[in-house]
């Protein structure tokens, strides 16, 4: 390299006498030379009328288009949850997600969504100058307030990452409940990393592992394309299964409907115990009646109950010290601290190495001192950050635990409002109030 | 039962009160840090080091990252360090002679001896090849920016992740190109 630079360089300076002869001339002319004196080459005086052209600058996309992207969100949510609770139709609901899929997806290339939302929010409100859009925070909220009130409609059909999903689904298999259980635990898990690294400002993790962003954009590099494809390969036979074990907003989405005030059920008035929306849940979200002699909790598990609860603090102190004293390795994908720890190993990199990161390192007027000082503000803050993390992590094993030994006592088939999606499968095969339904006949054909 | 029943009710709705509530809470806090203004990535031209990383790590290909030229800070060389290539033979528009591996540059002669260079901006890779050698060579007319056209605004830009010298920045899309130029004397 430095090679090149100095043929070339050799070639410009014979020039150099040619062009600075002519223009010299000019620099004296020109007023207020200091501002000029920047260029080496000043700006040549043309004689033949020549008109300097003009930057091109593209337009971004209008602003008042952020609102309308806004507008498709509330309409979409307001519908569906019109369809879901009132209405009771699946299919429309499955055009409103094909929609919505279409839109968000594949049209606006799924970015902003709610689910990466929760990381800007996240960085505005813990690290420092990061300003947030409010079409950013309007996009991680409104679903959250809805699914208060209503359950998961988000999921149900505005979501392109659940849609593109649940077109694929199927032949869905049951999975083990322990299985679902300890899956079920990931979302919570990212969640708690997504909002660590989002905070101390090192990356974005949930867009940097989203799966289907790639194929919205009919295009990403390889390790994506493979991740998103075998999602939904995957998706043909165990539905949806970002959102039920990935899913880091989706996990905030299950904590908010299980206390919603409304929610889609499976039968528009008394359950029958007909048994015909068993199976019609790919998800594994309905809850079947329980045999009382069997799901009885014992006097075991009464102990286990109370000593699990009694854990509880202890996980919480236990986790916060464990995430915490990690600090070093957790802060590494930070790019200063990876830096910083690479140079301070090795000094002698600083002079040698030809990695991109060292070669503008030095060219900077930053010091070793000074990118150690910030790699050790990031450490500290993932070192702050790991406890809340950590005892998060803790009450979430010993509360998971403690529901090992709980039960509730259920006679009829009900949504299991956490892991409910309010797709609306399950209300096509409730025979209750469709005096059509092939289910009534058979009833009269047995009686006659 | 229906004690339990009430019991679970009203458990549940101070529960959904408090999600509420909370929820309220960090909106709150959240819109103090919030503005109107939508942002977009731009690059900025004095902070790039040319490392080429532009070209290969957008997440579209090829890159939303072109090459822009600002005018009024060209010298308008005849020897144009971000034209040609270094030991090129002659100073000309031959294959060989050109830096820029995809040929996105013209080069049209204005008069002697000056010399207009565009970005054609459907060949260009966004590689800071021509960038490199305007900057080390010339004015430095020739940088890199994102094209609004085309860049996705993702939330985290794959560039501004593998920067190395943090040129990839947010700005508001009102204004949404940090070009070069401007040394005109006031």
């Amino acid at each position: 390299m430095p090679e090149i630079i100095k043929t070339a360089g050799d070639s410009i300076r014979k020039n150099i006498f040619l062009l600075t002869g002519i223009l010299l001339l000019l620099l004296f002319i020109v007023p207020g030379s200091a501002s000029a004196q920047q260029q080496r080459f000043p700006m040549p005086e043309f004689q033949t009328g020549y008109e300097l052209p003009d930057t091109d600058r593209p337009e971004p996309r209008a602003p008042g288009m952020e609102i309308f992207d806004l507008a498709v969100l509330v309409l979409v949510l307001a519908f569906t949850t019109w369809l879901v609770l009132k209405r009771r139709s699946r299919k429309l609901v499955f055009w409103t997600s094909v929609f919505a899929l279409l839109y968000f997806g594949f049209y606006r290339n799924g970015c902003i969504c709610p689910i990466g939302g929760v990381q800007n929010v996240s960085l505005a409100l813990f690290g420092d100058g990061y300003i947030l859009s409010l079409t950013v925070l309007a996009f991680f909220v409104i679903p959250l307030f809805v699914t208060l009130f209503a359950g998961r409609i988000f999921c149900a059909s505005a979501c392109p990452l659940g849609v593109i999903q649940d077109l694929v689904i199927i032949k869905p298999v049951k999975l083990p409940q322990w299985l679902q259980r300890t899956l079920g635990l990931i979302p919570f898990i990212f969640l708690g990393f997504a909002v660590l690294y989002a905070a101390t400002g090192t990356t974005f993790i949930i867009c940097r592992y989203d799966p289907f962003v790639g194929i919205f954009r009919m295009g990403a590099s390889f390790s994506m394309a493979i991740l998103g494809v075998s999602f939904l390969a995957a998706g043909i036979f165990v539905a949806r299964p970002y959102c039920r074990f990935l899913c880091p907003y989706g996990a905030i989405l299950r904590v908010f409907s299980i206390f919603s005030s409304r929610h889609m059920s499976i039968t528009p008035e008394e359950c029958i115990n007909c048994k015909l929306c068993e199976d019609s849940c790919p998800f594994d979200a309905i809850d079947y009646p329980n045999d009382e002699k069997k799901n009885r909790a014992t006097k075991a598990d009464y102990r286990r109950f109370v000593f699990y609860s009694a854990a509880i603090p202890v996980l919480i102190i236990a986790g916060a010290l464990a995430v915490s004293g990690s600090y070093k390795l957790l802060s590494k994908v930070h790019p200063d601290v990876y830096l910083a720890n690479l140079l301070v190993e090795d000094p002698g990199m600083m002079y040698e190495s030809d990695m991109t990161e060292i070669e503008t390192f030095m060219a900077s007027d930053r010091t070793l001192e000074m990118l150690v000082a910030d790699a050790t503000e990031v450490q500290s803050r993932f070192r702050r950050g790991g406890y809340y993390l950590g005892g998060f992590l803790g009450l979430l094993i010993g509360l998971s635990l403690t529901q090992q030994v709980t039960f509730r006592k259920r006679t009829i088939y009900e949504v299991n409002r956490g892991s409910c999606y309010s797709c609306g499968r399950c209300m096509e095969y409730c025979p209750v109030g469709k005096p059509d339904h092939p289910y009534h006949k058979e009833d009269n054909n047995n009686h006659s | 039962m229906s004690k339990i029943q009430s019991r679970r009710k009203f458990i549940r709705s101070i529960t959904r009160y408090s999600l509420g509530f909370s929820l309220a809470a960090l909106t709150g806090f959240s819109l103090g840090k919030a503005t109107k203004s939508e942002w977009v990535w731009q690059i900025d031209p004095f902070k790039c080091t040319s490392c080429g990383r532009c070209a290969t790590d957008c997440v579209l290909n090829p890159s939303a990252v072109k090459c822009v030229h600002a005018y009024d800070l060209c010298g308008y060389c005849d020897l144009c360090g971000g034209y040609l290539e270094p030991g090129h033979i002659s100073r000309d528009t031959a294959a060989e002679n050109q830096l820029c591996p995809t040929a996105a540059i013209e080069r049209r002669f204005i008069e002697a001896p000056y010399y207009e260079y565009k970005i054609k901006e459907d060949l260009c890779i966004g590689c800071a090849k021509c960038v490199e050698g305007c900057t080390a060579f010339g004015n430095g007319s020739l940088h890199l920016q994102v094209r609004h056209n085309l860049c996705t605004n993702c939330n985290e830009c794959a560039i501004a992740r593998v920067c190395p010298s943090d040129a990839v920045i947010r700005v508001k899309a009102e204004v949404p190109y940090l070009i070069k130029g401007g040394f005109t004397p006031e």
